[in-house]
This record gives C-alpha cells, structure tokens and sequence, in this order.
C-alpha cells in the first residue's frame, strides 16, 4: 500500500497545475467561454506542445502511456481551473475507444495527430431517451455499397461542435434495447447529411445535438468487430467515470477552499461568521464529503486500466455514485453558506458549483449507479 | 500509487485467519453475529486465548508483552477478528489505561499492573464521565484531597462501561479547584474494591446493564497510584483520547455487520427486493469509501505521520454506516423485530427461539449501538475538533 506520487507524477501534477493557474483565471475563462469555440485553442496547443495531449495513450502509439493515476492527477487540476477544453471526452473517452476498437490501419492513419491534440475527437453515445444507458441505440446504421449509412440524432455531444472527428454509435441490427449489434463508426465531422444544433451548457463547456440524416461512412471507418461495440463501450465508460471523478475533485477542493476563506473573512454581528457553530459543522461535513471523495477517486483511477471485471464495474460505479453525491452536497452548502454572494454569475464559486452538481449528467448520475451497484451487489 | 496490501501483510493475515479458525470459540462467535449480549466468562475466554498466542497486547511494545506489528498489521488483525466475530475486545485495560501506564507511570506501576492486564487478573473501568460532565469533561468535580500518603476521593463517575465486572477504574480527579478546569485534573489508579465505593447499575433502554454509576465516599486511595505528576491528569487523559479514537471507524466490524445483513436478507427471501438492494449498495459503497480514506491514514502513519484529526472524520462516518447497518438488519425483520425476548438475548435460550436465531438480536442492538455517535466524544464534539484542528475555524 503506497498513496505517495512517483517523481514524475509530482512533475505532471506541478506542471498542470502551474499551467491552469497561469492561464485559468476567472476573467480569462468568461473570455474563453464567450468566444466561438467555447473554449482556448491556444490553451489545447499548449496541452499538446507539453506533450500533455499524449498523456492516457499507449507508448506503442506514441503516447506517454499514462496510468489511471496519471490521468487522475491531470484531471484534478483541469478540474480545478473549471477549464473548458473537451480533454476528458477528447484524449481519454473517445481516445481510449480508437485505442481498444481500432486496427493497425486505423491506428496508424488517426493516433499520431489525436495523440499530439491536431485532431479533436468527440463521442456521440447518448441520444433522446437513452438515459445513460449504453445499449440504448436508436441511431441505425444501414449497409450500402462500400460502406454505411447512419441515420439518428444523438444527444448533448460534448465538444461536438469543434472536434474533426466524432465516434458515433448506431446500431446495425436487433431492437433498441439489444445488447449485440451496436457499433461505433468514425464520422467526419464536414459530412454530408450531418447537421448541428450548437449551445453552450449550463456549467460552461460547449456542446451540440448531431442530426444524422444518410449519412455515409466507409467501410474503413467502422471500429472493431460489426455489432460488437458494447463491451469495449462499458470498458472505457470505466475509465472516463475515474477521470471525471479526479475532475470533481479538483473542483470540490476549490469550492471547499474558497467557502472556508469566506467563512474566515466574512464578518456578520461583529465577528466572522466562521465562528458560529451551525456553519462550522456545515464546513466540517463538506470537508468529510471531499474526504470520502477523494478515496474513491483514488480508488477508481487504480483500478481504471484494470482488465475488465465485476470488481472493476462495482468499485466504478461506487466511485461515481459517492463523488456524484459529495459534489452535489459541496455545491449546494457552498452556496448556502456564501449566501447572496454565491449566487452571482460574477464569483468563481458559483461556476464551481455548477460544474459540481451537471457533472451528474454525463455518464450516469447517482440513481444509475447506485442501480448498477445494486445489480452487481455479491451476497454474503 | 498502490492501493493492494504486499506479500508480506498478505502472509501476515492468512496467518491470523488460520488462528481465528482454529481457536475462536464457536458459541462466542455465534453470540457476536447474532448481536447478543456476551458473559464477563466469554470476555475472559476470548483474552486468555489472544494472550497464549502473544496477540492481546498487540499495540504494547515488545519489552512489556506486546507485538512488533505494523499499524497495517493491527489493522488486518481486527478486520479480520471481526470478519471472523472474535468479540471487541473491550480496552479499558488493555488499550486504554495501559498505554498511559506505559507512557507516564512509575516503574513500580509498570511492574505491577502490566502482567495483570495481560494475565486478566485485573478487569479495568473508566471513571471519567460524570452527571455534570459529558462532552465538556474538564468540567469535572469529583474531588481528590491530599492527607498523608493517601488521597481521599468524593465525588460520583457515571456511565462505567462494565464497571460491574471490574476490580480497578482509572479516575480522573480533580486536585486543584483553584487551578483552570484542565490544570487542576490528575490521574489515579483505583482498587474497587477499597471502602467507600458503591456501583449501581444503569439499564439501558435495550434492557442491558452495561453501564454504571460509581460513587466514591471518603475512599482513600495511596498517594502512589498517582499517575504521572499531580495536576497534569489532563496529558494522559488526552494521550488517552487518541489512543481512543484509532480504529474508530470500526471497518472491519461493519463488514461483518453487512455480510450478516445479506444472509438474513437473503433467509427472509428479500435481497432481491430492488430497494432494500439499493439501500444495502448505498451503504456498502460508503464503507468501502471509508475503507479506502482508512488505508490512506495508515499508509500515512506507516510512513511516519501522526494520525491527527482524520481520525475524527471518520468516526463520524464509521459510527454513522455501522448505525445505518443496524437499521437495516432490524427492518428485514419486519413484524419479528418487535418481541423483546431477554433470555435469547443472552444467548442461551432454554428450547428452540420464537422466531429464528437471527431475529431476537437485532432490535436491542439497533438501540444499543445509538452509543457509537455519543461515546469516546460525540460526532458533534468531532465536528468541533475538524472545525478547530483541520479547518482552523
């Protein structure tokens, strides 16, 4: 047992977090927010001259060959700096399905400009009614000559809008439900028959509907085996919770620092009101929150790259079901206890709080997990 | 970053379990899984057979009779006596007022009360609380007056664990009133049975006697009980506090709660109800939440840190998970959680039990276990040393 960070975790750790710092700061975010891409492009340029781009891909493929933790570190302090950039979905999602699902022709072709961050990826899995489930495909992909053809909407995609490259599900053959005969296929983000409904969300990053209407992707641009793509779905579902809940953290201990400073500054009835009992053990329970929070972070990125397994999928979901609930619980204390203050679009705790509590509404909220764990529960 | 224990920890624990099979008593650990109440002679049992084997001692240092273990170490050990329902054991003695001996007691003191903890000879209590002091203990008012080579001690000590089975309490007295409430506190080792002390029994309201009140009379105890200097009482029972409050979130005890919890489940035929499922997941992802931030203390520890207020936060969710467990246990009872049957409380029902093994316990046991969040300093008065120690508030 060792929680110690190696030399160069501590290096990549340093290095993030001095980068974000110098270029993260609240006036520069609202800037990066408002502009068209919704987030710094010379931000994600720096990311990948820093080699940090390359971090979670595999040596073989001329990536840093990051572990879970490695990952972890990073994603903390993207998580602080409450950056915009689709680093999560882009290099670690749909970068580690290329990764699994793609051949040696598709890897070659793709994984040298994905890994140095000229390429951005996005992932298209959830659609209307999908609810976080993986094998909810409504998307369908019909076979025509030399290739496919997808028709289908596919629902709030993450960086959809500036990536050039979207991985899109859809279905080949069976009912909406079926686990067999989903697919992931690689789809141009200029193709014909493809259409995009652009917003900003609610906590900041940009993301879009994909209309899919015939359109037409070859047959060089299906990933892995025909129908088979849900395993290696779930797996990297696996790996993108452990780096979001690394993300969480990174904002729960900015929120959890900046309640606390204001708890120490902020005076009331002549004295600061960090010395009232009832808002000392709202504190207390916030820090008790993040305490059981970061466990399970750490938790989850050692066992992120695992092989796949039932104890891999239950400590997973425990992990985003109890960052899930701590995020959702430090946002709104950290609100409360700020008062009026904490509910203006001018003050960082505010976006800290929403990040905090959408977080929830990518790759499964606490009610799906905590389903999934239920599922999966050993009897004695 | 490694989260998995090594070979060498790994070998350690098989070797404890091979122990724990060979020579745990069977009935001793049907007692403890069925949450009824054990016998002053199942303690004694279980103490004697830790000791043969040099393991009730654990966190002595080997010169007085202890182990060598790690911090890792003793924590295997105890997750895995409780995996294995070996009773806790209970510390006044050996956990409590020995490590304070050892600290600050004379050599005389080493001598004398060291060997007949490890032998069981002595069965310790601990005077501390009183009727007007609680939480805020430095409060206390029982008196020590100095005639002689005696102390005289009047005053009255109240929820005594076990005080009953008990032949001596450490006190803490106060000896200077002048002085500021923690100045004026010293330490004192107490025969019970010296003349001027009575115990009554306080019933708890699972019907157990458990606790006590102890009065003291004009009883006179030998200036050489004293334990480290006069007036400075309050060091060791800080010192105490802490040794107190490690293991405190009771990892491995809640686990074999929760194994318990399925099987009955499953007996009762509704672990396949979707929300007692839900309900059950919920609480066993937030022990293994808390089992994760205990291995990083211990981590921390075995690298050299000093286990300071973290161990706080996770009393306060230890006790609450391992109450949660208990409310859990008694709902799958449904209707036969309600028949108050004292005789299969404690454990030897004269025929066959109302109901099942299982379901006599449970109820008591829920109400029993309201004490975790109020003993060894409340989770309120935990919150207060995070708010003080960690967030400086």
């Amino acid at each position: 047992m060792d929680f110690k960070l190696s030399e160069e975790q501590q290096m990549l750790q340093d290095t993030v977090a001095r980068l974000v710092r110098d270029n993260y700061g609240f006036e520069q975010r609202e800037h990066f927010y408002r502009s068209e891409a919704g987030f710094s492009r010379a931000f994600w340029q720096q990311l990948g001259e820093l080699g940090l781009t390359a971090v979670p891909f595999a040596e073989a493929h001329g990536g840093f060959g990051g572990s879970g933790v490695d990952n972890m570190l990073l994603m903390t302090e993207l998580g602080r700096g409450l950056c915009l950039e689709p680093y999560l979905q882009s290099q670690i999602h749909a970068g580690g399905l290329l990764q699994q699902l793609g051949n040696a022709e598709q890897h070659e072709r793709l994984l040298p400009v994905v890994v140095s961050g000229e390429l951005q990826l996005a992932l298209a899995l959830e659609e209307p009614h999908s609810h976080y489930h993986l094998q909810h495909v409504q998307t369908r992909a019909e076979r025509v000559d030399g290739g496919w053809e997808l028709s289908g909407r596919k629902a709030v995609v993450i960086g959809g809008h500036s990536a050039g490259l979207l991985l899109v599900s859809a279905r080949i053959r069976g009912d909406v439900r079926d686990e067999q005969g989903i697919s992931l296929f690689l789809v141009d983000a200029q193709a014909h028959g493809l259409s995009r409904q652009v917003y900003p969300n609610i906590d900041g990053p940009k993301a879009c509907d994909l209309f899919l209407d015939r359109v037409f992707v070859r047959s060089d641009d299906l990933l892995g085996e025909p129908g088979q793509a849900l395993p290696a779905l779930r797996y990297q579902q696996g790996r993108a919770i452990a780096a979001q809940c690394a993300e969480a953290i990174g904002s729960m201990e900015e929120a959890c620092k900046l309640t606390l400073d204001y708890l120490k500054t902020r005076k009331q009835f002549g004295t600061p009101i960090g010395k009232f009992q009832a808002l000392q053990h709202r504190m207390v329970d916030m820090r008790t929150e993040l305490e059981v929070a970061t466990s399970m972070a750490i938790l989850a990125a050692c066992v992120a790259d695992q092989a796949d397994s039932e104890e891999r999928s239950r400590r997973l979901a425990a992990a985003k079901f109890i960052v899930t609930r701590a995020a959702r619980f430090i946002a709104e204390q950290a609100i409360q206890l700020h008062g009026g203050i904490g509910m203006t679009w001018e003050y960082n705790l505010a976006h800290h709080a929403k990040r905090l509590v959408m977080l929830s509404h990518q790759l499964g909220d606490d009610d799906h997990h905590l389903r999934a764990y239920a599922e999966l529960l050993q009897s004695a | 970053m490694d989260i998995n224990y090594t070979a060498d920890e790994l070998a350690f624990r098989d070797q404890v379990r091979e122990f724990l099979r060979a020579e745990l008593p069977a009935d001793i650990a049907a007692k403890v899984r069925l949450g009824k109440q054990l016998s002053k002679d199942d303690h004694q049992r279980w103490q004697r057979i830790l000791s043969k084997r040099g393991w009730y001692a654990a966190n002595w240092p080997v010169e007085f009779g202890g182990t060598s273990w790690s911090v890792v170490h003793k924590h295997l050990f105890e997750e895995e006596c409780a995996a294995f329902g070996a009773p806790r054991l209970i510390s006044f003695g050996v956990n409590m007022v020995a490590p304070v001996i050892i600290k600050f007691g004379s050599a005389e003191q080493k001598a004398r009360y060291l060997p007949r903890i490890l032998d069981g000879s002595d069965w310790w209590c601990q005077g501390y609380s009183e009727p007007g002091a609680g939480s805020d203990l430095a409060s206390l008012k029982t008196r020590a007056v100095r005639e002689g080579e005696h102390y005289v001690v009047n005053g009255q000590k109240t929820w005594t664990t076990l005080g009953q089975h008990a032949n001596m309490i450490f006190c803490l007295v106060r000896t200077d009133p002048q002085a500021q409430q923690q100045r004026g506190i010293s330490f004192l080792l107490i025969d019970m049975d010296t003349p001027g002390i009575s115990v009554r029994p306080i019933i708890t309201l699972d019907g157990e006697h458990e606790v006590n009140e102890v009065f003291f009379d004009n009883v006179r105890v030998p200036v050489a009980n004293l334990v480290g200097e006069e007036n400075q009482g309050w060091t060791c029972a800080k010192y105490l506090l802490t040794h107190e409050r490690t293991g405190q979130a009771g990892i491995g005890i809640s686990k074999a709660a929760l194994a318990h919890l399925k099987q009955v489940a499953a007996r009762e035929g509704l672990l396949d109800d979707p929300l007692l499922r839900a309900q059950i997941a919920e609480v066993e992802m937030q022990l293994m939440a808390i089992e994760v931030s205990t291995l990083r203390i211990l981590a921390a520890a075995q690298a050299g840190g000093v286990p300071g207020a973290e161990s706080s936060i996770l009393k306060i969710k230890g006790s609450e998970i391992r109450q949660a467990i208990s409310h859990l246990l008694r709902k799958v009872l449904g209707p036969y959680a309600l028949p108050f049957l004292e005789a299969e409380l404690g454990g030897v029902p004269a025929g066959e039990p109302l109901y099942a093994d299982y379901s006599a316990g449970p109820a008591s046991q829920y109400f029993n276990l309201r004490k975790l969040s109020i003993f060894g300093g409340s989770n309120e008065i935990q919150k207060n040393i995070v708010a003080k120690m960690i967030l400086d508030l």
